[in-house]
């Protein structure tokens, strides 16, 4: 049903649906099941393909794949030709050769995944598990599938978004998919953390943190990286702090019902206040439960549908 | 083939009246309505198009060092190709064309190639380093007799290193070619910055750090009253910053890559890494002013730029990718696509932005081996025979050159060089090259 999913801008208003209605499904079939395993994709290889460090989402996707009774290959590649190891095409055609699927791929380089899709390196379907700081669309569609869970339909809805954007491929996916959705995204940043052109994304900029928070259902607070200030996006770790932390002060100028995210690992102290992060309005623990059901989701529409399978296919190409 | 007389019948010459042309022992022999060509072998060159042989100030052969990619022979045969006579061969080599000894080497060897004359640039600092400079007199006074030094590739980011290059080049009428790039407002960058980079998560590379050395280096070469050339200008705020300086009389020159003349930044949307280039591609707002300012002469000169690089260097992650794309073969079609057939340069236009100019630039224009001189009776029979009507789709697996990241591949273009004249001999004929 969907051949790769690069960038959260690929998803029209009905797949993003379509994808968060079949995590909805994952969650109602595992959840509180002793045995949490379906067959679907018996028969079918997942690789995670890691040219990046990232314990989690390599754990998440890796328990995904698994729950649908897929065999799942961990394939970290110290070396990206970035850093002169084996080169992305060389690690595809192995990929390739030993049958994969699917490639479940991280990469710090921007548009590795689109790249791996579109070589004809490798004819298996590529999932895009970050790249570079560009996108990282499942981390998209899991932010949303929380919101949903927690807000109904996102038509309309408001949600707050405060972070590095330059850097951040979660912002992107966000603004993209949220947008698809029909929610109001507001991007919060110093001036320095935000790229050029950001005023034509389908969302609205301030600079003004405590002005956008009291109309918001949701605040998203995105990871700002200590060493940003030494390349002078901002002077001090405090300083980005008082500006753009959530603290217990700026938490309670909230709606009542809203919530907070982080896609996580947290700088406490730094874009979020402890107290915040283990508020019970903090929906940052179910973030994690939730990125499973997902990609779970997701590996199913690409997987189960387009070969052979124990799923099988109306295509068995 | 040595001392053979060739006869072309009928050439438009700079496209304009046709008339005929004698090459005989390496001279122009002969032109007008009615050439007595007795003993010459005869071309028909009805319907061509006939121009001085073009120059260019920008090529990376890569000989020494990366031989792989180019050498001085495979590199002065896509020259030929595409109608070149004499290229300038820049010097990121490795080693660096930084002493006297490397560009007499590279100067051999395309002497001892003869597809096209090749005029070695000199590095202005020791190893591109930036830190002190190359032995620039030495060079000069090299048998490659040296006149262009660039650290190309790399910025002469320092003020004062930059100041004392362009004063002291003044003993030997050089001149400084600079690769305008501010480095701290470039750090990993990999496109234009522009909403599109920051869609597609690439650092960005913004006009401004182009912009801003090109007007520091016009303010120092007015203060220290030297010869500053521009190397592939590529955003409008450049366009302006040398009209203005030409406005005002100063003596700068600039020049402006075919690729900066056709292609826009949405290419880089594929991250296909042919597209990575530096400067980067930018936008369609860009190209218009670059081509507004070649046809209006703030742009002096095209320069090809050439930049070729083995397979695996592009068939990567964009970020992982080298800088750089083919040029020299398919130049001459761009800039007939870009300029003339939208009316923005005649032909004679086209001979002056790609072979009088860019030799009088790089001051190649008036010694034993002088190109870019007009087509007239007793200069040198550089000579290329193009024909404007003829079209073609490029396929980048038969260029001359070793390497294959031509960002046109699978692209049609109109024009195709019909012949090449290297003081009278042919190094292209019937489109082909005349030896492999």
């Amino acid at each position: 049903m969907i051949r790769h999913l690069l960038s959260a801008a690929d998803l029209s208003h009905e797949e993003a649906t379509l994808i968060l209605d079949t995590a909805d499904e994952m969650a109602r079939l595992t959840e509180g099941r002793a045995v949490k395993k379906l067959p679907t994709l018996r028969g079918r290889t997942v690789v995670n393909l890691f040219f990046e460090d990232s314990t989690r989402t390599r754990t998440s996707f890796e328990l995904a794949a698994k729950r649908l009774s897929a065999d799942v290959i961990n394939f970290s590649a110290k070396g990206s030709s970035v850093s002169k190891g084996e080169s992305l095409k060389d690690t595809a055609l192995t990929l390739a050769a030993m049958g994969a699927d699917g490639v479940v791929v991280r990469h710090s380089a921007s548009g590795a995944a689109y790249r791996l899709a579109t070589s004809g390196w490798i004819s298996a379907n590529v999932l895009n598990a970050g790249d570079g700081t560009h996108e990282h669309p499942t981390q998209a569609l899991l932010d949303a599938f929380t919101l949903r869970r927690h807000l109904g339909d996102l038509r309309d809805r408001d949600v707050v978004i405060v972070g590095d954007v330059l850097h951040g491929r979660v912002a992107r996916s966000n603004v993209l998919l949220l947008a698809t959705l029909g929610a109001r995204v507001t991007l919060v940043a110093p001036p320095t953390l935000l790229p050029l052109g950001v005023e034509n994304w389908p969302c609205e900029v301030t600079y003004d943190l405590d002005a956008a928070l009291p109309g918001a259902d949701a605040v998203m607070m995105l990871r700002v990286q200590r060493e940003r200030m030494n390349a002078a996006f901002f002077p001090s770790a405090r300083e980005y702090s008082r500006r753009y932390g959530l603290d217990a002060r700026r938490f309670s100028s909230l709606p009542e019902d809203a919530i907070v995210l982080h896609p996580g690992p947290m700088n406490r102290g730094m874009e979020i206040s402890a107290d915040v992060a283990d508020n019970e309005r903090s929906v940052i623990v179910e973030q994690v439960t939730n990125g499973v059901y997902v990609r779970m989701a997701v590996l199913y529409l690409m997987l189960a549908g387009s070969g052979t399978g124990s799923a099988g296919g109306e295509d068995a190409a | 083939m040595n001392g053979e007389s060739i006869l072309i019948r009928g050439a438009r010459i700079l496209g304009g009246p046709q008339g005929d042309m004698l090459l005989r022992d390496g001279v122009i022999a002969a032109l007008g309505g009615d050439v007595d060509g007795t003993g010459a072998r005869a071309i028909d060159a009805d319907g061509l198009v006939a121009l001085p042989g073009l120059v260019d100030l920008h090529t990376h052969l890569r000989e020494p060092g990366r031989e792989d990619a180019e050498t001085v022979a495979s590199g002065t045969r896509a020259a030929a190709a595409g109608g070149f006579t004499a290229v300038h061969a820049m010097a990121n080599t490795d080693p660096v064309a930084d002493t006297a000894g490397v560009v007499e080497q590279v100067w051999r060897l395309g002497r001892e190639a003869g597809h096209a004359d090749v005029r070695p640039v000199g590095a202005v600092t020791v190893g591109l380093a930036g830190e002190r400079l190359a032995e620039l007199g030495a060079m000069a006074d090299s048998a490659a007799r040296v006149r262009v030094f660039s650290d190309d590739g790399i910025c002469v980011s320092d003020a004062v290193l930059m100041r004392r290059a362009l004063e002291y080049v003044k003993a030997f009428d050089g001149v400084i070619a600079q690769h305008a790039q501010e480095p701290r407002l470039t750090e990993g960058a990999q496109m234009n910055e522009s909403e599109l980079s920051g869609r597609l998560g690439l650092r960005g590379w913004p006009s401004v750090a182009e912009e801003a050395i090109i007007a520091r280096d016009v303010l120092l070469a007015a203060h220290v009253g030297s010869r500053l050339h521009i190397c592939h200008l590529s955003t409008r705020g450049s366009v302006e910053i040398v009209r203005l300086a030409k406005q005002r009389g100063l003596p700068v020159t600039a020049e402006v890559t075919p690729h900066h003349l056709l292609l826009t930044e949405d290419l880089v949307s594929t991250y296909d890494a042919r597209y990575k280039v530096n400067p980067p591609l930018r936008s369609a707002d860009d190209v218009a002013a670059v081509r507004e300012g070649l046809a209006d002469g703030t742009i002096d000169i095209v320069a090809t730029d050439h930049a070729p690089h083995p397979v695996e260097d592009k068939e990567c992650e964009w970020d992982a990718a080298a800088f750089g794309m083919l040029g020299l073969d398919t130049a001459l079609s761009v800039v007939q696509h870009t300029m003339v057939d939208t009316g923005l340069l005649d032909w004679s236009g086209v001979a002056d932005r790609m072979s009088f100019a860019p030799a009088r630039i790089g001051r190649c224009d008036s010694d034993d081996a002088a190109q870019g001189r007009p087509l007239a009776v007793g200069e040198p029979a550089n000579v290329v025979l193009i024909d404007p009507a003829a079209s073609r789709t490029v396929d980048a697996r038969t260029s001359a050159s070793l390497s294959r990241n031509s960002p046109y591949d699978g692209m049609k273009l109109p024009g195709g060089v019909v012949a090449t004249f290297l003081r009278g001999r042919p190094t292209v004929e019937d489109g082909a090259l005349t030896w492999i």
